[in-house]
C-alpha cells in the first residue's frame, strides 16, 4: 500500500454520494413496507359508506346501523323534541356544537341536516360504551328536568337528543356525528359526503 | 474531546463496541487478492437481511390456515392473494422474499463453490466450513417449511412427497411421518407447525450459526485464491504483508457487488417473479387440494440435484430408504470435506489434475442432476441420473486417494498473486462453456 | 424497451439450469394467446364477458369490482354494467351458487379463476376457451381439445356454433386432432365450408386478456416501476459504487 498520491477530495465526495444515493435507496425501499401499515383494500371494502333506507324511520324511533365497525345511530325526531333541544341549553357542556365533533354542516341547534334526522355514532365520548336511548320524559332514574336523551351505563354521562353531553358527567365532548348525506329524500349515505 | 467522542468512551466503559469494530470490520486484515468468488458471503448476509425484514412484514398479513373461507378457498392461500391485492405494497414485500428465497440458494451455492475451489475448508478452517454446512441444512428446512405456507398444490405435495420420505424408514417410519405432520396427510396441523418453524425456530438457529460462521472466521482469517495463509508474513507492526483492512477497502467493493446483485434481484422482482415457473412454480397458483395431485411434481430449482439422486436410487429389501439415506448422505458428506480432502495445498491454482479432472466432473454431474431433477423422469434419465449420482459420491468418498500428493507444476506462492487479465478471460469462458452446456443438456435430455 | 428487458430476462432464464423444461410439456401445442394486458379496451370487453358469463358459475374471490378502475372503468360504469345490485363497489367477486350444488351439477366444484391464468398460461385458456367440440359421450354433449373430459359445458355455443374433432395426418404422417367448425354461431360464419372466426376469436382474446390482467393486477404497475428502480440502479448507484471502489483500490497494489 503507498499513501502517497491520495485524493481525499474525490474520496470524500464518493463517499458520501454513494451513501446519499444508498440512503435513498433504503428510503425507497422502505416506502412498501411502511404502505403495508395502511388500512388494506379489504378493511378500506369493510369501512366503506353504508347506505341507509329511512323511509320507513317514524317520529320517534331510532335505528342502528354499523359503520366501520361501530354502531350509527338514525334518530328520527318528533317536533316536540326537537322543540325541547333549545330549552336545556343551558344545562349543556357545548351547546353550540364549538368542538368539531360534527361537519361544518351539521354545526347547528339541530347537529343535523334536516331538522328532524339525527346522525350520531354511538359511542360515549368518555371510554367508548354505547350509551342507552332513553326518550322517556323525566323517568325516576334521571330525576324530573330529563327531556328524553341518551344515557350511558358505564359511568353514568347524559346526552340530550342531539348527542350533546350534559354538564358535570364524566364524558367530555359531545358525540361524534359522521359525514354523510341524503342521496334522496330517503336515502341516506353515512361515511361520505361527497 | 467532542461530544461524540466522549460518548463512545462512555459506551467503551462498558460495551466493547470500539474494539469490536475494529476486530472485525477497521482491522480485521483481509488478503488483498480476492476475487469474484468472494462477493457472495455478503450477498449471502444481505439476502439473508431481506428474508428476516420482509418475512417479518409478511407474517403481519399471513394466516397460516388451511380451513377454507366463504369462498371455498383455503384461508392461508386467499391470505398470500389479500397481500398480493389488497394490502399496500404487499406484492413488493411478496416477491422480494420468493425471490430472495432463490436468490439465497443462488449465492450460498456459489459461496460453498468458491470454498471448494480454493480449498477454503482446510485446516485451520475446518470448522467455518462446518457450520456453513448447518446454515446450509438449515436453509433447506427453512425453504422447505416456507413453501407450504402458500398453500397451493406444489406446496402440499411436495410437502407431502417429504414427509412420507420419512415414512419410508423401517420400523417407525409410518409412525414418525404422522408424528411430523401432526396429522394423517399433510393439513392444518402441520402448516401450523411448519409456520412456527419458518419464520422463529430456525431463522434463530440460522442467525446463531451465522453468528459463529463468522466469528470462526475472523478467529483464524479469510483463504484467498491462492490459498496462502497470509499471517505468515507479517510486517513490522505485525499486519499481514498481504493484508489489507477489510474496512474501507472490502466495504467499498463489497457495496459494488452489492449493485450489480440489487440490479440482477431487481430485474427479476420487477420483471420476471416467477421467474419462469422455477422461482414461483405454475401450479402453485392452484389451491391445494388433497384428492388432486398435479399432473408433475418437481421440487423448486434449488433442491432438484438431490430430489435427483433420491430418485435414482432404486429400491431393494422391500423399502425405498435408500434414496432418502443417499440424500441425505449428499448433503451430510458436504460436511466432511476438510477431512476428506488429503492434499497439501489448499487452492485449485496450485493442485494437480487428479483433483481438476474430478471437479469438472463434479460440477457436470451436479448441474447435471439439477436438471434431472426438474424433469419427469424417464428410463433413461433415470440411468443418466444414476451415473451422475454415482459420480457425486466418488467426487467425495473417493477424494483422500485422489487428492493425496496431487500437487499441481506452479509451487504455491509465498505471496498471494493479482489477477491477471488472461486469467479473467479463461474464467469467463469457463462460465460460458458451462451455461451452454448446461442449456444444451437440458434442451437434448 | 418492455420487450428487450423482457428478453434479457429470458435470455437469463434460459442459461439457469433446466431451462426450457417446459417445451417437454405433453398435450396439444397451443396458439399463442394474441393478448396485451395494457391495452384497456381489450380488458374493459373481457371484464364485461367474463362477468356476464363466467361468474354465473366460478368466482373470482381475491378481486374486488372496485379494482376495475384501473383499466379504466368508473365506478359508475362498474355498478352500472358489471354489478349485481346488492353488491357493493369494494366487495369481491363472489358467487351465489352454492358449491355443494356445483359438485352434484358438474361432477367438480367449479375452480376460483382469480389466479387461473398464472397456474395454466394465456395460450392455454386462449386454447381452451377455443377448444369446445361436440362429443355425444359426454353428459354435457361437450369435450375440450385442450381439457380432455372437461365438465364444463360449452356455455360460450351460441356464439362460437358447434364444432367437432377431426383427426387428421399431417404431412409427416402423424395423426393430429383439429378441430372444424360445422355450424355456425352469432359471432362465426360459415360460408361455402369455409369457417371464419375471427371475430369469436377476438372475444375470446379478450377475455383471455382480462384473466391475465386479474391474475396478477399488478403487473403493469410492477414493470412501470421495475424501469425506475433499475435506471436508478445502474445510472447512479452502479456508476458510483463503481468508482468508489475504483478510488480506494488505488492504494492496493
Amino acid at each position: 500500500m503507498s499513501e502517497q498520491h491520495v485524493d481525499t477530495g474525490r474520496r470524500r465526495f464518493l463517499t458520501v454520494a454513494t451513501s446519499a444515493v444508498g440512503g435513498v435507496a433504503a428510503a425507497g425501499v422502505a416506502v412498501p413496507f411502511l404502505m403495508s401499515f395502511a388500512p388494506s383494500e379489504r378493511a378500506k371494502a369493510a369501512g366503506a359508506p353504508v347506505e341507509v333506507d329511512i323511509s320507513k324511520l317514524e317520529p320517534g324511533q331510532k335505528i342502528n346501523v354499523e359503520w366501520r365497525g361501530k354502531p350509527v345511530w338514525v334518530l328520527s325526531r318528533t317536533p316536540e323534541q326537537l322543540k325541547n333541544l333549545a330549552t336545556i341549553e343551558g344545562e349543556l357542556l357545548d351547546p353550540k356544537s364549538e368542538s368539531p365533533e360534527q361537519p361544518e354542516y351539521c354545526k347547528n341547534a339541530t347537529r343535523s341536516i334536516k331538522p328532524e334526522i339525527l346522525v350520531a355514532v354511538g359511542i360515549c365520548t368518555h371510554l367508548g360504551c354505547s350509551p342507552t336511548h332513553r326518550p322517556d320524559i323525566a323517568p325516576a332514574d334521571l330525576g324530573p328536568k330529563w327531556v328524553g336523551g341518551f344515557y350511558c351505563p358505564c359511568h353514568g354521562s347524559k346526552f340530550d337528543l342531539a348527542a350533546r353531553v350534559y354538564n358535570g358527567v364524566p364524558a367530555p365532548k359531545n358525540m361524534e356525528v359522521p359525514p354523510h348525506k341524503y342521496m334522496s329524500d330517503t336515502r341516506l349515505l353515512i361515511g361520505d359526503d361527497k | 474531546m467532542s461530544k461524540g467522542q466522549q460518548l463512545l468512551n462512555w459506551i467503551d466503559d462498558r460495551f466493547p463496541l470500539s474494539s469490536m469494530l475494529k476486530e472485525h470490520v477497521t482491522e480485521y486484515y483481509a488478503p488483498k487478492n480476492f476475487n469474484f468468488w468472494y462477493f457472495f458471503g455478503s450477498l449471502a448476509m444481505l439476502v439473508l437481511v431481506i428474508q428476516i425484514v420482509t418475512g417479518i412484514f409478511l407474517t403481519m398479513n399471513y394466516k397460516p390456515d388451511g380451513t377454507l373461507n366463504g369462498a371455498g378457498i383455503p384461508v392461508a392461500f386467499a391470505s398470500v392473494e389479500y397481500i398480493m391485492r389488497d394490502v399496500a405494497g404487499g406484492w413488493v414485500i411478496r416477491y422480494m422474499h420468493s425471490t430472495g428465497a432463490s436468490m439465497f440458494f443462488v449465492v450460498v451455492y456459489l459461496h460453498m463453490f468458491r470454498g471448494l475451489i480454493y480449498g477454503s475448508y482446510k485446516q485451520p478452517r475446518e470448522l467455518v466450513w462446518v457450520f456453513g454446512t448447518l446454515i446450509f441444512l438449515c436453509l433447506m428446512a427453512e425453504a422447505f417449511m416456507g413453501y407450504l405456507l402458500p398453500w397451493g398444490q406444489m406446496s402440499f405435495w411436495g410437502a407431502q412427497v417429504i414427509v412420507n420420505l420419512f415414512a419410508s424408514i423401517p420400523v417407525i417410519g409410518p409412525d414418525l411421518s404422522v408424528f411430523i405432520r401432526g396429522d394423517f396427510v399433510v393439513g392444518d396441523a402441520t402448516l401450523n407447525r411448519f409456520f412456527a418453524l419458518h419464520v422463529i425456530a430456525v431463522p434463530l438457529i440460522l442467525l446463531a450459526l451465522v453468528v459463529a460462521h463468522l466469528i470462526a472466521l475472523h478467529e483464524v482469517g479469510s483463504n484467498n485464491p491462492d490459498g496462502v495463509e497470509i499471517k505468515k508474513l507479517k510486517d513490522d507492526k505485525g499486519i499481514p504483508l498481504d493484508g489489507i483492512p477489510f474496512h474501507p477497502y472490502y466495504t467499498v467493493k463489497d457495496v459494488l457487488g452489492v449493485a450489480v446483485f440489487l440490479i440482477v434481484f431487481s430485474a427479476i422482482v420487477f420483471f420476471a417473479p416467477e421467474m419462469g415457473g422455477y422461482f414461483l412454480e405454475h401450479p402453485n397458483f392452484d389451491q391445494a387440494d388433497p384428492l388432486k395431485t398435479p399432473a408433475h411434481i418437481a421440487p423448486v430449482w434449488y433442491f432438484t440435484p438431490f430430489y435427483a439422486i433420491l430418485r435414482a436410487v432404486p429400491s431393494f429389501a422391500g423399502t425405498q430408504v435408500w434414496g432418502v439415506l443417499a440424500m441425505g448422505a449428499a448433503v451430510v458428506l458436504i460436511a466432511f470435506l476438510p477431512w476428506l480432502d488429503k492434499s497439501p495445498v489448499k487452492s485449485i491454482r496450485y493442485r494437480g489434475s487428479k483433483f481438476k479432472a474430478m471437479l469438472v466432473l463434479f460440477i457436470i454431474s451436479f448441474i447435471g442432476l439439477g436438471i434431472l431433477g426438474a424433469l419427469p423422469s424417464t428410463n433413461v434419465r433415470t440411468v443418466v441420473a444414476q451415473i451422475f449420482s454415482v459420480v457425486y459420491f466418488a467426487f467425495f468418498l473417493a477424494m483422500p486417494f485422489y487428492t493425496k500428493n496431487d500437487v499441481g507444476s506452479t509451487p504455491v506462492p509465498t505471496r498471494v498473486t493479482m489477477s491477471t487479465p488472461a486469467r479473467q478471460v479463461r474464467f469467463a469462458v469457463l462460465v460460458i462453456v458451462t451455461l451452454v452446456a448446461a442449456t444444451l443438456f437440458a434442451k437434448f435430455i | 424497451m418492455n420487450k428487450t428487458i423482457r428478453q434479457l430476462i429470458a435470455a437469463v432464464a434460459l442459461v439457469v439450469p433446466a431451462a426450457g423444461a417446459f417445451a417437454s410439456a405433453a398435450g396439444p401445442a397451443l396458439e399463442k394467446a394474441p393478448i396485451n394486458v395494457q391495452d384497456t379496451e381489450s380488458l374493459q370487453r373481457g371484464a364485461q364477458i367474463f362477468v356476464n358469463n363466467c361468474l354465473s358459475c366460478h368466482s373470482a374471490s381475491a378481486m374486488r369490482y372496485n379494482r376495475l378502475t384501473e383499466i379504466g372503468l368508473t365506478e359508475d360504469q362498474i355498478k352500472g354494467n358489471l354489478m349485481l345490485a346488492t353488491d357493493k363497489i369494494g366487495e369481491q367477486m363472489n358467487v351465489a351458487m352454492d358449491k355443494k350444488d356445483a359438485k352434484v351439477w358438474f361432477g367438480a366444484v367449479p375452480p376460483d379463476l382469480s389466479v387461473i391464468a398464472r397456474s395454466r398460461g394465456a395460450d392455454y385458456l386462449y386454447g381452451y376457451l377455443r377448444g369446445f367440440y361436440r362429443d355425444e359421450t359426454r353428459p354435457t354433449g361437450w369435450n375440450n381439445l385442450v381439457f380432455d373430459k372437461v365438465g364444463m359445458p360449452h356455455i360460450l355455443w351460441n356464439w362460437q356454433g358447434e364444432q367437432v374433432l377431426e383427426t387428421v395426418k399431417n404431412a409427416e404422417g402423424h395423426e393430429e386432432h383439429k378441430l372444424k367448425l360445422v355450424k355456425a354461431g352469432t359471432l362465426t360464419k360459415l360460408e361455402n365450408g369455409k369457417a371464419n372466426t375471427a371475430e369469436f376469436d377476438k372475444r375470446m382474446a379478450d377475455l383471455t386478456n382480462f384473466m391475465v390482467y386479474m391474475a396478477e393486477p399488478m403487473q403493469v404497475k410492477r414493470q412501470q416501476i421495475g424501469y425506475m428502480v433499475l435506471l436508478f440502479l445502474t445510472l447512479l448507484l452502479l456508476p458510483l459504487a463503481y468508482f468508489l471502489k475504483k478510488e480506494y483500490w488505488k492504494d492496493v497494489h
